[in-house]
C-alpha cells in the first residue's frame, strides 16, 4: 500500500512523519540534528530514499546532511559553498553597499531525474549545484551576477534565495525568487538569468513597479501546466500564465492577501492554496483563526477552509516553505506553523487534524509520495 | 598529545564523547591544533573557522588555562600546559539564547 512521508524542518532539528495512504495514523522520528536550525528537508523524486537536510546554526555555520535510507540515518556531506569569483556588493538595510556573504541554506531543490543533483539557494543571495549528491557544490554565478545585483537588498529575514522551481518539461529552464529581489527565469540551465517581475506591485520600494526589488515569498507549479505560475508576494497573492512573463492579482476576495506559503493541488492545476497571515507588522492569522484558503477557479475566488483548524486564540504564523502537497489520489495538503503544530488533510482541504502538536517552530513542510 | 574540548553539538558531529587527543608537530599554535583537528575530523571543516578565509566564527571562543585566547594571532603559541597536555584546550559556542 502507498504511502506518504512529511519531511519537517525546524528551528531544533528535523522530523520524519510517516503514514499509510489513508494518512489517519503517523509515527514520528526525531529529532534529527536536535538542537540545530533546519531550515529545509526535501526528497528526490528520482529516488525517494534519497533525502537533503540544510542544517545550521548561529555557532557553527552551515551543513548539509544526506539521507540514502528514506532519513533513517544520515551522513554529513559538502558545506563549502563558495561565491564564483569577485562577490561583489548589494543594498544593505540602510542604503549603502555591503559584500556578499554567505550566510545559510534555505532551500534545497533536488533534481527531479539524478538523485545526485541537488540545487540549494543560499543567503546572502545565490544559487547552488550539486552533481555528487551534496559532497561539492559550485556557483551558478549568472544569477548573482546579474546586473540587477547590486540593487538587491535583504527582506526581513535576510537576503535570501528561498525558491527554486525547476521545469519538469524543459531541462534547460527554471525559476529562482529571492527576496528582496523578486523572481528570475533560466533558459539555459542557469547561465543567464530574467528578472521575470512584470506586473508585481510593491509598496515600500520606491518604485512600486520595479524590474527587481519585490519582497516574494514563494512561487508553486503543477507540473501538467509548467507555463502556469503562482506566487504569495508579501502582500498580493499573483498569476502568471506565461512563465513569469506577466502577472495578474488573483487575491481578490481574500480577507488579507499577505502571506508566506502557497501550493497547488496534485490533480487540479487550478485549485491552490495559501495561509494568509494578517499583515507584515502582525505574522498570525486574522482575528486568531488559522484558516487555510482554498481556490477551485485558479485564483479570485476562495473559500476559507476551517475544518479541524483552531478558531479561535491561535497566533501562529505559516512560513513561506511549510506547505506541500502529496499525489494520493485524495490529494493531501500539509502545513506546519511557528506554533509546532503540523496539520494534515487527507481530502484535499476539507478536514484538517494535527498530526504533531507540540514540535519547534516549523520551518518547512515537504511530502514525499510513496510507492 | 593535545587535547581539544568541544562544544556538544561538535562533539555530535564528530561522533565522540569526551575530549578529542591530537598529534601536532611543531609549534602548537590555534592554527596548528585546528588545522589537526579538521584533518582528523573533517566533518568539522567550516564550524569553527571559515574554511577559506580561516577566521574564527564570530560565536566561536577558544579558552585555556583561564584564559579567552579568541583574539590571540592563529600563529602565536598556545600556553605551555596545553602544548605539553596538561591542559586542554576548550573550543566554546559562546553563551547566548535560543
Amino acid at each position: 500500500m502507498s504511502g506518504v512521508r512529511v519531511l519537517v524542518g525546524t528551528r531544533k532539528g528535523a522530523f520524519v512523519l510517516t503514514s499509510d495512504g489513508g494518512r489517519k495514523t503517523w509515527k514520528v522520528s526525531g529529532p534529527h540534528f536536535a538542537g540545530w536550525e533546519i531550515y529545509h528537508v526535501a526528497g528526490s523524486a528520482a529516488d525517494p530514499n534519497r533525502l537533503y537536510a540544510a542544517q545550521s546554526n548561529g555557532w557553527f555555520g552551515q551543513l548539509i546532511q544526506r539521507s540514502d535510507d528514506g532519513g533513517a540515518t544520515w551522513v554529513p556531506v559538502g558545506n563549502q559553498f563558495v561565491y564564483d569569483g569577485v562577490a561583489g556588493t548589494h543594498q544593505w538595510y540602510d542604503g549603502t553597499q555591503r559584500p556578499w556573504e554567505f550566510t545559510r541554506v534555505w532551500h534545497l531543490e533536488p533534481s527531479r531525474t539524478d538523485p545526485d543533483t541537488v540545487y540549494a539557494g543560499v543567503q546572502d543571495a545565490a544559487l547552488f549545484k550539486s552533481t555528487d549528491g551534496g559532497v561539492n557544490w559550485h556557483e551558478l554565478a549568472g544569477l548573482r551576477q546579474h546586473k540587477t545585483g547590486p540593487d538587491w537588498q535583504p527582506g526581513a529575514g535576510g537576503m535570501c534565495l528561498h525558491t527554486i522551481v525547476l521545469d519538469p518539461t524543459r531541462d534547460q529552464r527554471m525559476f529562482a525568487a529571492i527576496s528582496a529581489a523578486g523572481v528570475f527565469r533560466t533558459d539555459d540551465a542557469g547561465e543567464t538569468w530574467l528578472p521575470v517581475n512584470k506586473g508585481l506591485h510593491s509598496e515600500g520600494i520606491p518604485d512600486g513597479d520595479a524590474e527587481v526589488g519585490h519582497c516574494v515569498h514563494s512561487l508553486a507549479m503543477h507540473p501538467t501546466r509548467p507555463e502556469t505560475l503562482f506566487m504569495q508576494k508579501h502582500w498580493d497573492v499573483m498569476r502568471s500564465d506565461d512563465a513569469g512573463d506577466s502577472w495578474r492579482d488573483i487575491g481578490d476576495n481574500l480577507p488579507t492577501d499577505f502571506g508566506f506559503a502557497i501550493d497547488v493541488h496534485a490533480h487540479e492545476p487550478e485549485t491552490i492554496y495559501i495561509a494568509p497571515i494578517k499583515s507584515d507588522s502582525e505574522h498570525f492569522p486574522l482575528d486568531g483563526e488559522l484558516r487555510v484558503y482554498r481556490s477551485r477557479t485558479g485564483g479570485n475566488e476562495w473559500e476559507p477552509l476551517t475544518n479541524g483548524l483552531p478558531q479561535r486564540d491561535c497566533y501562529v504564523n505559516v512560513l513561506r516553505d511549510a506547505m506541500a502537497v502529496d499525489s494520493l489520489d485524495d490529494c493531501g495538503i500539509y502545513f506546519g506553523t511557528t506554533g509546532g503544530q503540523v496539520y494534515a488533510s487527507n481530502d484535499a482541504g476539507d478536514n484538517w487534524s494535527p498530526i504533531v502538536r507540540d514540535l519547534p517552530a516549523v520551518l518547512s513542510v515537504e511530502v514525499q509520495t510513496l510507492p | 598529545m593535545i587535547r581539544v574540548v568541544l562544544p556538544a553539538h561538535l562533539r555530535t558531529l564528530a561522533q565522540v564523547d569526551g575530549e578529542v587527543r591530537l598529534d601536532v608537530e611543531g609549534l602548537v599554535t590555534q592554527r596548528a591544533v585546528l588545522d589537526a583537528l579538521e584533518a582528523a575530523y573533517p566533518v568539522l571543516c567550516g564550524t569553527v573557522r571559515n574554511q577559506t578565509t580561516k577566521q574564527r566564527r564570530p560565536f566561536v571562543r577558544f579558552f585555556a588555562c583561564e584564559e579567552d585566547l579568541s583574539h590571540a594571532e592563529p600563529d602565536a603559541a598556545l600556553p605551555e600546559p596545553v602544548a605539553l597536555g596538561a591542559e586542554p584546550l576548550l573550543i566554546i559556542g559562546a553563551m547566548a539564547g535560543g
